[in-house]
């Protein structure tokens, strides 16, 4: 019994570490020469690849040289730029100055050079000659790679030179690509990045007005009240903010909205205080709260109560914001959704930037759930994982 | 055994608050209207409680005391240990793991390393930690309910895993920073006001030195039965009445046993005359009182290389309690990193003062219950001493307290652990987790350690407890350490370190859990794993990092200002 649970012990732990390190599997036993030569040009080729997608820089160079040299059976091979030599691989590194200085020609034309006369005084340098083919970058000249070889160079040497030199570049061109999708998303968030409401401004602005004279010292509360949500929803740093902070800036705007509807709109509140620290999208929450606001009280006579519930679940934090309100048709929240652009209700504009928000930070299981029906009242909830690489609090 | 009417009732009483508070609590406590209340976070105080409250395991409420009672002042390092970890934690890495923003483990190790493959192993030892510490919770459990109503040592077992996986796997104990920091005071209470009143009676009874004999003898008149097959040392000759299998033969009627050793089977009762010496149950390596109460003596049950394994044992608390998966979460709910510090060294406090009676208990266990030396179930010690020292009503409900107090230890560790472990599965093995995932992994969580605590009756609770600190300390200290105070540090590196570190003192804690003590070098080595394992683990990490030094992240400049430089100095800001 004991032996049996030792051994089922071995077993998972070897099974976890082996499932974690990922241990690749190299298959032996090709049934042809042909099958193992397009391997190993291929496997070598692979290894070459992640290095370059970080773009053409001496240090990428460096770790992707010794993969091209294997793939072009050269005794050494060179990578240059515009600014000169970025790595030399293999033996014969003296010839470097003067291989860099025929390097020019093509960097500038665009064609490959032959090179013929290394002869050095060193009897053991394997080099005595080289091409020079140039690496093309959305058709320009981003540097060379530089091929030598123990002999006259031939045409051979040139065409295998110049197709892993098309090879490199196109590595670069998705290294390029890979850069500006990332910018790309980036300004995708920027340009999601949350908005206030104009119907706020007007309807709080309005609300401040009419204390102005019944009132005055309510009306110049309020309007330190307006300042300071204007202050925190305008700033300009951070894409990320704490719940805590969120939900101060909730009751700022709470408070406002009550110049409005005075008692009629009463708030809930149920957080864990375990995820008070979580990071939240910047005015994640906000546009929530005022859709309920508005869900919740328009065209309802009473009293209406908003609902805003954190929990904490483990590695995640559940937020939702509900009111008792008359609900939505759901048929008129999805034919409002973002999908159709132009025709998006202002309503549900807040809630659909949310959304897409979330999903484009934590990814797409991370959207915004609405629960609605006429008559039943609206429950918008979203789960937040407690840690996301890249994702912090400032 | 001692059984007591009121410990069944307060056990089902402190397993149900438990339940409940951990169910409802935050609707009663946190429902209102008042931002300014729903905004308030959780203060270092209550925090320091909480962690306490998790931490403090069956090792600590039951194992010390055990230990103490067996080897004396060479596993004073337990307790020690157990509360300088958080020193080295308040030290090393408290503040700058909380800047890290992560949440576990193996987030810290992919917000510093940038990968998600170290992720992945991170996430295996979390779950392999989690699971060995999760054992001798159960098996606290088994022995405490065996002892206070005389079921089967599984029972107990089952029923605390079972309880506590439904309870997790239901979503009860999510929000849970209160309940666990009462389950603190309730720790602190079961085991304080007991120990005062045993003082009391020590001192009624004269303040007997606890090395006036030369070995410990029985204070009265005492019956043992004996439950499993045991072999004894006999250190003096004493005189007994055996009834039932010794030495091979049916015995009913008095005995005369000469130094040296004697078989007892199953079922015996055998009965013991007031100041007859006490024989010791074999594995004990029977110690004469003046060798317990001496530093090196015993060597924490290696009397060979006291010296190795009382380094080892220091290593393995004093750098793993960093890498405990339950202790880190609670980290996260400090707003920031000071209040992170303040948290830890509130938390050395707290456990400061508790770990104050568990040794009291082991002394004192020496004198009043000296019979669990000849069985050998020392960890019962704490659960039997009310009732044998004080004895009647007072006896009754002071041991019923304390029983209720181990039970709300069990509890707690082994609700926050599976917390851990369930979270880390859902989110890294199955797949970014969904309620039913996490539902899934909390139920296979729970049943593997159960499986394992039934196989391993034998050892002390403490024992298991400090091989999990092994490989903590073995693996994530190194990383965390590292990490946090080495630009360095590349995941290659990290990942070759960990599996080094962990493979190793993984390895020693099977051979031991499962295998039993072997003698000599490799004895020690494999019982007290860290002081070779640590430095193992480092120098690994150190060198594969050295050599793999392209690898190092390209923004860990901004990383290590995120880590070390306070939050109100702005530097967490993202350029927009």
């Amino acid at each position: 019994m004991q032996t049996a649970v030792v051994v089922l012990a071995l077993l998972l732990i070897a099974g976890l570490v082996a499932a974690a390190v990922g241990r690749r599997v190299q298959r032996r036993g090709f049934s042809t020469i042909d099958e193992r030569v397009a391997f190993r040009a291929l496997h070598t080729a692979s290894q070459a690849a992640p290095p370059l997608r970080m773009g053409l820089t001496s240090a990428s160079a460096g770790r992707s040289a010794k993969y091209l040299r294997e793939l072009l059976g050269a005794p050494a091979i060179a990578l240059t730029d515009e600014d000169g030599l970025l790595t030399w691989e293999g033996p014969g590194e003296h010839h470097a100055a003067p291989l860099v200085e025929a390097a020019q020609g093509p960097l500038h034309s665009g064609r490959p050079t032959v090179v013929n006369d290394l002869a050095c005084g060193d009897p053991d340098c394997p080099v005595r000659g080289a091409v020079v083919v140039p690496i093309a970058v959305d058709e320009r000249v981003a540097g060379t790679l530089i091929a030598t070889t123990s002999q006259e160079p031939g045409t051979g040497l040139l065409r295998a030179a110049t197709e892993t030199a098309r090879w490199v570049s196109t590595q670069l061109e998705l290294a390029e690509l890979d850069r500006s999708r990332a910018a790309l998303a980036q300004a995708e968030v920027r340009a999601l990045r949350a908005q206030i409401s104009p119907h706020f401004i007007y309807n709080a602005l309005t609300a401040i007005a009419s204390f102005v004279r019944t009132d005055p010292e309510r009306a110049r509360e309020l309007l330190l009240e307006f300042a300071e949500f204007t202050r925190y929803s305008f700033r300009s740093q951070g894409d990320f903010t704490t719940l805590a902070e969120e939900l101060h800036n909730i009751e700022r705007y709470l408070t406002l909205e009550r110049a409005r509807f005075g008692d009629r709109l009463q708030a809930r509140l149920q957080v864990a205080p375990e995820v008070l620290p979580v990071a939240v999208p910047f005015l994640a929450l906000q546009p929530l709260v005022e859709n309920a606001v508005r869900h919740g009280l328009a065209g309802k006579t009473g009293v209406g109560t908003i609902s805003i519930i954190a929990l904490d679940a483990g590695a995640e934090c559940h937020i939702s914001v509900e009111d008792d309100g008359v609900g939505m048709d759901p048929d008129l929240l999805l034919g409002n959704d973002m999908a159709t652009g132009a025709e998006a209700d202002r309503d549900h504009m807040g809630l659909g930037n949310v959304n897409d928000r979330l999903r484009s930070v934590f990814g797409d299981d991370y959207g915004l759930v609405v629960e609605t029906a006429l008559g039943a009242g609206t429950k918008v909830s979203m789960r937040i994982p407690k840690f996301a690489a890249g994702v912090r609090a400032s | 055994m001692t059984e007591s009417a009121f410990a069944l009732p307060a056990i089902v009483l402190v397993t149900v608050v438990t339940l409940v508070i951990g169910a409802y609590g935050v609707r009663f406590a946190r429902t209102t209207s008042d931002f300014l209340v729903a905004s308030r976070t959780v203060s270092p105080a209550w925090n320091a409680s909480a962690i306490s409250g998790e931490y403090l395991s069956a090792a600590s409420f039951l194992g010390v005391a055990g230990l103490v009672m067996k080897y004396g002042a060479d596993v004073l390092w337990y307790p020690v240990g157990f509360t300088a970890g958080y020193l080295a934690m308040l030290l090393y890495v408290a503040a700058p793991l909380r800047r890290s923003g992560a949440f576990t483990l193996p987030d810290f190790a992919e917000a510093r390393l940038g990968s998600g493959r170290i992720r992945l192993l991170c996430a295996a030892f979390v779950v392999l930690i989690g699971w060995l510490y999760l054992v001798p919770q159960l098996q606290g459990a088994g022995l405490t309910l065996g002892t206070v109503t005389g079921a089967p040592y599984w029972l107990g077992a089952v029923v605390v895993g079972v309880v506590v996986t439904a309870n997790v796997a239901t979503g009860g104990m999510r929000s849970i920073t209160f309940v666990q920091a009462f389950q603190y005071w309730l720790k602190l209470t079961a085991l304080a006001v007991p120990a005062f009143f045993l003082l009391l009676v020590w001192q009624a009874g004269g303040t007997g030195s606890l090395t006036a004999d030369d070995v410990p003898v029985f204070p009265a008149e005492t019956t043992v039965d004996v439950q499993v097959d045991v072999t004894v040392s006999v250190l003096e000759p004493v005189s007994l009445v055996a009834v039932g299998v010794v030495d091979g033969a049916a015995v009913d009627g008095p005995l005369r046993w000469e130094s040296g050793r004697h078989d007892i089977a199953q079922g015996a009762e055998l009965r013991f005359p007031a100041g007859a010496p006490v024989p010791h149950a074999d594995q004990l390596d029977a110690v004469g009182n003046n060798t317990w109460a001496t530093p090196l003596g015993t060597g924490g049950g290696h009397p060979e290389f006291p010296l190795f394994a009382t380094y080892s044992l220091i290593l393995a608390t004093f750098l793993g309690t960093m890498g405990l998966p339950h202790v880190l979460v609670r980290f996260y709910t400090n707003p920031d990193g000071r209040a992170a510090r303040r948290t830890t060294l509130l938390v050395l406090a707290l456990l400061g003062v508790f770990y104050l009676f568990p040794t009291v208990y082991g002394a004192l266990g020496r004198l009043y219950t000296p019979q669990l030396l000849l069985t050998g179930q020392t960890d019962a010690a704490v659960l039997l001493l009310p009732g044998a020292a004080i004895g009647g009503l007072g006896g009754q409900l002071l041991g019923a307290l304390v029983a209720a107090g181990a039970f709300a230890a069990f509890l707690s560790t082994s609700s926050g652990l599976l917390v851990s472990v369930a979270g880390v599965l859902s989110t890294d093995v199955v797949g970014r987790g969904s309620v039913a995932a996490f539902r899934g992994a909390a139920a296979v969580a729970g049943i593997v350690p159960l499986v394992l605590a039934l196989q391993v009756v034998s050892l002390d609770v403490s024992v298991v407890v400090g091989l999990a600190f092994a490989v903590a300390a073995s693996t994530f200290c190194p990383l965390l350490v590292l990490g946090i105070w080495w630009r360095g540090l590349t995941d290659v590196g990290a990942a070759a370190g960990l599996l080094a570190g962990g493979l190793l003192s993984i390895a020693a804690v099977l051979i031991t859990v499962l295998g039993g003590a072997r003698a000599g070098w490799l004895g020690v080595l494999l019982a007290q794993p860290a002081a070779l394992t640590v430095p193992v683990a480092f120098a690994v990490m150190i060198v594969v990092s050295r050599l793999t030094a392209v690898r190092v992240p390209v923004d860990i400049g901004r990383i290590m200002v995120a880590l070390h430089a306070p939050e109100s100095l702005g530097v967490h800001r993202r350029p927009t």
